[in-house]
Order: C-alpha cells, then sequence, then structure tokens
C-alpha cells in the first residue's frame, strides 16, 4: 500500500512537471525563435541561432516600430485609465445608493454580460464608419469603456467599503462626489490594480475590435502587426517572433510584478 | 433586502455616479443589440437592403457553410470545455497539495499561458506545428508516428490542433479560480473522510466536486461563452493566404463566417446578423441548461 501511494505520488509529479513544460516551452520558443531564421523556426530547430540581429534589423525597417508602440500603449493606457473611472463610479452608485431602479437595472446588465460581442459587432462597425469614426483611437476605445464585467467587479469589492467611512465623511460636509475621490479612491486602491492590470491586459491583447475598425498600417497595435506579418503569404517567422516578443513583454512583466494583484483581479468578481 | 429611502439629494447622487456608465452601455451595447436584432429581418447586400421577414432564417437552414460553421463550433465547445475543465480541476487539486514539491513554480508555469495574447500564442502554435516543425520532429523522434501530422491541412488533425491550442491557453486560468475555491474547503472535513476510510478518488467526487460546484458552473459558463465566439485562434493557427478557418473550413467558427460575411464577401449586414444571433441563442440555451443541471445536482 505504502509503495503504491509513493509510486502514485511520483506518477503525479511526473505529469505536473510535464504540464509545466508544455506550458513554458513556446515561451522558450518564441525567445529562441527570435534568435533564427525564418527556415531554422519552421524546420523544427529547438536550439538558439545566430539571426537575433538580422531578425531585429528586419523588424525595425518593416514596421514603424515607435509608431506602433505608442497607438498600443495610449490605446491600451487611456483606455483603461477611463474603464477605471467610469466602472468603479458605476459599481459604487450600485452598491452605495440601492434603490428598487437601479437594481433592477444592474440585473439587466448583468443578463447583457452574455451577450456575446459578434452580435454587436455589425452595428458598431456601421455606427463608427458613419460617424466619420473609423482608423481612429475613439473608435477601438468607446464600445470597450463601459465594461459591465468591471462593473460588477467594483459593485462587489464596493461591499467590503466601510459604510462609517461616507457617513463621517457626511458628517464632515464632504460632497458625495469628493467622497468617492478623496475617501472611497485612495481606500480601495488595491481593488482599482487589481482591476487595472485585468484591463489593460485585456486592451493591450485586443484583436477582433481593432482589425475591424483600423485601416492603415500607421494605427496598428502591435497585437495587429503580429497577426499581419503572421497572416503574410510566406511569413517570415523570424521577425515575426521578434514581433512577438515584444507584444508579449509588457504582459509577462505585469504579470511577474504583479502576479498576486492579477490573480485577485481575476478572483475579484467571483467572491 | 433592505432598501433605505433616500434624500433627493442621495437618490440624485445615485444616478449620478452610474450615469456615464450607462450612456456608453446604452450607445455601444444596447442600441447595437437592437439594431442587430431588426437587421437580422433585414436582406440584400451593401446598403442596399430590404425588410425580408424570416428569409434569413430560412437561408440558415439551407447553408451548409453556416451548417459546417455551428458544427465546428459545438464540436470545439462539447469536446474541448470538459477536457479543459477536468484538467484545470485535476491540477488545481494536486497543487493544493502542501506536501509537493515545487508547487509554487509548477502553479506560475501552468499559469503563465493566460498572459499571453490570443494572437500571440496563436503564431507561436502556426510555427511549431508546421509541416517539419518542432512537433513532428519531435513525435517522429519518439516514434510516435511515421510521418509528420498535417495539423494545417488535415480537417481532423487541424480541430485537434485547434482544441490543443485553446486548452494550452486556459487550463491554468481556470485552475487558478479552483485553486482559490480549495483554500475555502476547511481541511478537517478530509482529515475526517481520511479516518473513515474514504479512497482518494472517492474524496474527490463526493468532496472536492461539490464543494467546487458553483466555481465549476462559473468557469463552465465563461468557457461555453468563450468557445461560442472563437474567433483568434482560428483567424491565425489554421489561417492561410490571409484566410482564416481552413483547410476547406475545417475550422471555420461561427465569428469567424460573421466576420467573413461582413467584411471578406460583399457585405451582406442582415444575414450576418442573424447568424450572430445564432450565437446570443445559444449562449442563452447553454447557460440555462449548465444552471438547471448545477442545480439538480
Amino acid at each position: 500500500m505504502r509503495i503504491f501511494t509513493k509510486l502514485s505520488s511520483f506518477v503525479v509529479q511526473a505529469l505536473l512537471w510535464l504540464a509545466a513544460f508544455i506550458s513554458v516551452f513556446p515561451f522558450y520558443w518564441m525567445l529562441s525563435g527570435a534568435t533564427n531564421t525564418a527556415n531554422d523556426i519552421t524546420g523544427g530547430k529547438v536550439t538558439p541561432g545566430t539571426a537575433l540581429f538580422d531578425n531585429i534589423s528586419k523588424f525595425f525597417t518593416l514596421v514603424d516600430a515607435p509608431r506602433i508602440f505608442f497607438n498600443s500603449f495610449f490605446v491600451a493606457l487611456v483606455g483603461t485609465a477611463i474603464t477605471l473611472i467610469i466602472t468603479s463610479m458605476a459599481g459604487y452608485g450600485f452598491e452605495m445608493f440601492r434603490s428598487k431602479a437601479r437594481d433592477r437595472i444592474f440585473g439587466v446588465l448583468l443578463l447583457m454580460l452574455s451577450v456575446p460581442f459578434a452580435a454587436m459587432m455589425i452595428p458598431l462597425f456601421v455606427m463608427f464608419s458613419k460617424a466619420g469614426l473609423m482608423n481612429s483611437y475613439a473608435a477601438i476605445m468607446l464600445p470597450t469603456l463601459a465594461s459591465i464585467f468591471m462593473i460588477f467587479y467594483f459593485r462587489q469589492n464596493t461591499k467590503a467599503f466601510p459604510h462609517e467611512l461616507r457617513d463621517a465623511a457626511r458628517m464632515d460636509g464632504l460632497k458625495e462626489w469628493q467622497i468617492f475621490a478623496f475617501i472611497y479612491m485612495p481606500v480601495m486602491r488595491s481593488t482599482y490594480a487589481a482591476a487595472m492590470i485585468i484591463v489593460f491586459m485585456t486592451n493591450w491583447n485586443a484583436y477582433l475590435w481593432p482589425l475591424i475598425v483600423l485601416q492603415t498600417n500607421e494605427m496598428k497595435t502591435i497585437t495587429l502587426v503580429v497577426a499581419s506579418l503572421a497572416s503574410a503569404y510566406t511569413p517570415d517567422y523570424g521577425l515575426i517572433m521578434i514581433a512577438n516578443v515584444l507584444a508579449t513583454l509588457p504582459t509577462i512583466l505585469v504579470f511577474f510584478l504583479l502576479q498576486r494583484r492579477f490573480v485577485e483581479g481575476m478572483l475579484g468578481s467571483v467572491k | 433586502m433592505k432598501l433605505v429611502t433616500y434624500s433627493n439629494r442621495e437618490n440624485w447622487a445615485g444616478w449620478s455616479f452610474i450615469a456615464p456608465a450607462m450612456v456608453l452601455v446604452g450607445l455601444f451595447m444596447v442600441y447595437p443589440i437592437l439594431w442587430s436584432a431588426w437587421m437580422s429581418f433585414q436582406t440584400g447586400k451593401g446598403m442596399m437592403t430590404k425588410f425580408g421577414g424570416t428569409d434569413n432564417i430560412v437561408r440558415l437552414t439551407q447553408d451548409p457553410i453556416f451548417q459546417r460553421a455551428l458544427g465546428n463550433t459545438l464540436l470545439f465547445l462539447v469536446i474541448q470545455v470538459p477536457i479543459m475543465i477536468v484538467l484545470a480541476l485535476l491540477f488545481a487539486v494536486a497543487l493544493n497539495n502542501p506536501r509537493l514539491r515545487g508547487r509554487a513554480i509548477l502553479r506560475t508555469a501552468i499559469f503563465l499561458p493566460c498572459v499571453t495574447s490570443l494572437v500571440a500564442y496563436s503564431v507561436l502554435f502556426k510555427s511549431m506545428f508546421a509541416l517539419d516543425g518542432v512537433v513532428n520532429n519531435t513525435l517522429i523522434f519518439l516514434n510516435i508516428v511515421d510521418e509528420p501530422i498535417g495539423w494545417m491541412f488535415d480537417p481532423f488533425w487541424a480541430k485537434v490542433l485547434i482544441i490543443m491550442a485553446i486548452t494550452w491557453r486556459w487550463v491554468g486560468y481556470n485552475m487558478v479560480f479552483y485553486l482559490a475555491a480549495l483554500q475555502n474547503i476547511d481541511p478537517s472535513i478530509y482529515e475526517a473522510a481520511k479516518v473513515d476510510g474514504v479512497p482518494a478518488y472517492a474524496r474527490f467526487w463526493r468532496i472536492t466536486v461539490p464543494m467546487l460546484k458553483p466555481v465549476i458552473l462559473f468557469t463552465t459558463v465563461l468557457s461555453t461563452i468563450g468557445t461560442l465566439q472563437l474567433f483568434d485562434e482560428v483567424n491565425t493557427i489554421t489561417a492561410s493566404a490571409g484566410v482564416g478557418g481552413q483547410p476547406a473550413d475545417a475550422t471555420l467558427t461561427l465569428s469567424l463566417y460573421i466576420y467573413n460575411l461582413t467584411f471578406r464577401f460583399m457585405p451582406s449586414f442582415g444575414y450576418a446578423a442573424t447568424v450572430s444571433w445564432v450565437i446570443v441563442i445559444l449562449v442563452g440555451i447553454l447557460s440555462w441548461l449548465q444552471f438547471r443541471v448545477a442545480r439538480e445536482r
């Protein structure tokens, strides 16, 4: 019996390490691919090569990298800031000022959480092209700002906000918006931090909607650049790997620096 | 639930706080949803449309490409979601064992894939699964297969590839939900079961699974919604020369078909909207079913 337990725990260990290897290998593949030629990559060469500088220079000649990164960072950061303000205000409003009417609206929002983006995509496309907003930062950001998921997240977390703080602030004569801006926001900063990571990653990695509204190369985000390089008739994987490393680096950095917060953000709405 | 009566000032504050979000939700969600419902009854190409009643629904029943996209999407759903949920559960239970060595490293490694963008990891998979690529080379080296598998050229293996790719990306993500939920189970329940001689697999089925039911339901619903909207992967991994869903539409999904109908072919917005409502209805039915099943058990 004891031998059996030992053996099974060994098997479990081995399987877990295998899963970990499979999970991490594509990251290694990406890094080593960045140093290999396109032929070596599709030929399955696993070891690092010597084409790194070649790939880098090809990437920077083909892609207007500063512009692309400006696009990506601008859309992701500005979008995240506005999303956090708008959705936290709504979450706060729904939770701190409960009324029958507002609770009912919140119920409708929850129902809409399961309406897939595909159902809104075509009208949104027509709306933005009629408004002459295609190929603009506004077009990428506007439909993502009022994320229902984030409103839900902030409402759930607001339940933990001590009401006494609000009452005390009212006694001191603070206006409602002052209570929100100067008391709620600082107190809830870890909630904001976790939300920030999730929203930033979603914006940074967005693909389908930007693909629809962005039409010129100088407006593309890095995610779209990776996709369009990969959709070439004969993709040059050497330079694609460089693009891929650059596209993935910010999210990996955020992940390693703030892993705990990232997980908090993910779990925040299940509480 | 107790609702306080508010002074006018407070009630006004309540509306003001939610107003910006409501304006945006109204403009960019409610209005488009209603419009697409209306659109789904319009026929015609480009901007020349007219009311077509149930024409689009009839067209759905006669459209082999739609039926193929629907079939593929449901196949991905039925096969991929259970595999992923079960793997995530098993990993979570194994990693929850405090005596396991290298727990933190293993957890981080398995979780890592979900920080990549769908496009970025799709490109990696596309290059790894090339005909002479690293995966085929490894399989041949290990004598598992004799000749390279046509991952992107064979309809069957293309589907397998997509399923493996999605599983790679999302197992760790779901696992973290289960790990968090496992922390909330009182260890003394397991101790008592052990003392009573309940074997490990029975502890898993009789204690772990029932205790995690709400989280399992939550992740299943999320995964179902996600899989029904599958787009990025099939527009990247199994795309050739910029056309997704290859080979021969073997990995075409509903979302990709909507995209093709709207942006690749001569746009027929009405019919595309009808297809998008098929997804809405599927999400509705499946979420409802999952809640029903979860409640009965």
